[in-house]
């Protein structure tokens, strides 16, 4: 199963956010750009780091923003987010988070394997860093293979 | 044998160790299945399991369980998860 769609309009490069509920929101609001999310989604996502925890920075310099599917999820997709300042999620061993991918996913049971997928992408630790330094949305989309091709052929 | 990997929400980052956690065990030759769960029906998920795979902020909130809870830094290091499991598994 193919990564969810991450269009050109979700991929945001060297933005600066003052804080991790700001970069999450950067996150939300390219979610929200590319159509996969409504604005409100933001608000959720940043609602799971308060009620759990910075448990969504699960590699070094990289957060997993994302929450429960729901009906501010408008369609499954991704979205990335690099900042021109890391900023600190108060994770033990992950933090600065220089790169924030959003995620959004319509329904859980059908959709975990695409999810998955992102292990396909990032199990190669050069992918954080080359992320982080992508200059280009054209970089970010060669690091995520062909996921824009697929997202737009469904 | 029965692995639960946990997240927040049951669907990023439990999902991304699950996918992991198989490709570890199949290289270790260890047969067991692997479900991702979110913390809300952990005590569900993870009544029979004999391992949890998740992230530090979940532990307490996981509570008591016979299972081997393992708390994983990088959910993207196959060396991590390989290293955690077979000291666990033994």
């Amino acid at each position: 199963m193919p990564l969810p769609p991450l269009p050109e309009s979700a991929i945001v490069l060297g933005a600066h956010a003052d804080d991790w509920r700001a970069a999450v929101r950067l996150a939300g609001s390219a979610l929200a750009a590319s159509g996969a999310a409504k604005p409100a989604y933001a608000d959720e996502m940043i609602r799971m780091i308060e009620e759990h925890g910075p448990y969504v920075v699960i590699a070094p310099g990289l957060a997993l923003a994302h929450a429960r599917p729901g009906p501010a999820v408008l369609a499954d997709g991704l979205a990335v987010v690099t900042l021109a300042e890391p900023v600190s999620f108060g994770h033990p061993h992950n933090d600065p988070v220089s790169v924030v991918i959003g995620l959004a996913i319509e329904r859980s049971d059908v959709h975990l394997a695409s999810v998955a997928e992102l292990a396909n992408v990032f199990n190669d630790s050069s992918a954080i860093p080359a992320l982080r330094d992508a200059k280009s949305i054209d970089e970010v989309i060669a690091i995520f293979g062909n996921t824009r091709n697929l997202g737009e052929q469904q | 044998m029965k692995i639960v990997t946990i997240c927040g929400a049951g669907i990023g980052s439990s999902g991304i160790l699950k996918v992991n956690a198989e490709r570890v065990l199949k290289r270790l030759d260890i047969l067991a299945e692997v479900t991702a769960a979110d913390i809300t029906t952990v005590a569900w998920a993870a009544e029979d399991a004999q391992v949890i795979l998740t992230s530090a902020e979940f532990v307490e909130a996981i509570g008591k369980t016979y299972a081997d809870v393992i708390v994983i830094d990088n959910f993207f290091d196959t060396d991590e998860l390989t290293r955690k499991l077979r000291a666990t598994l033994g």
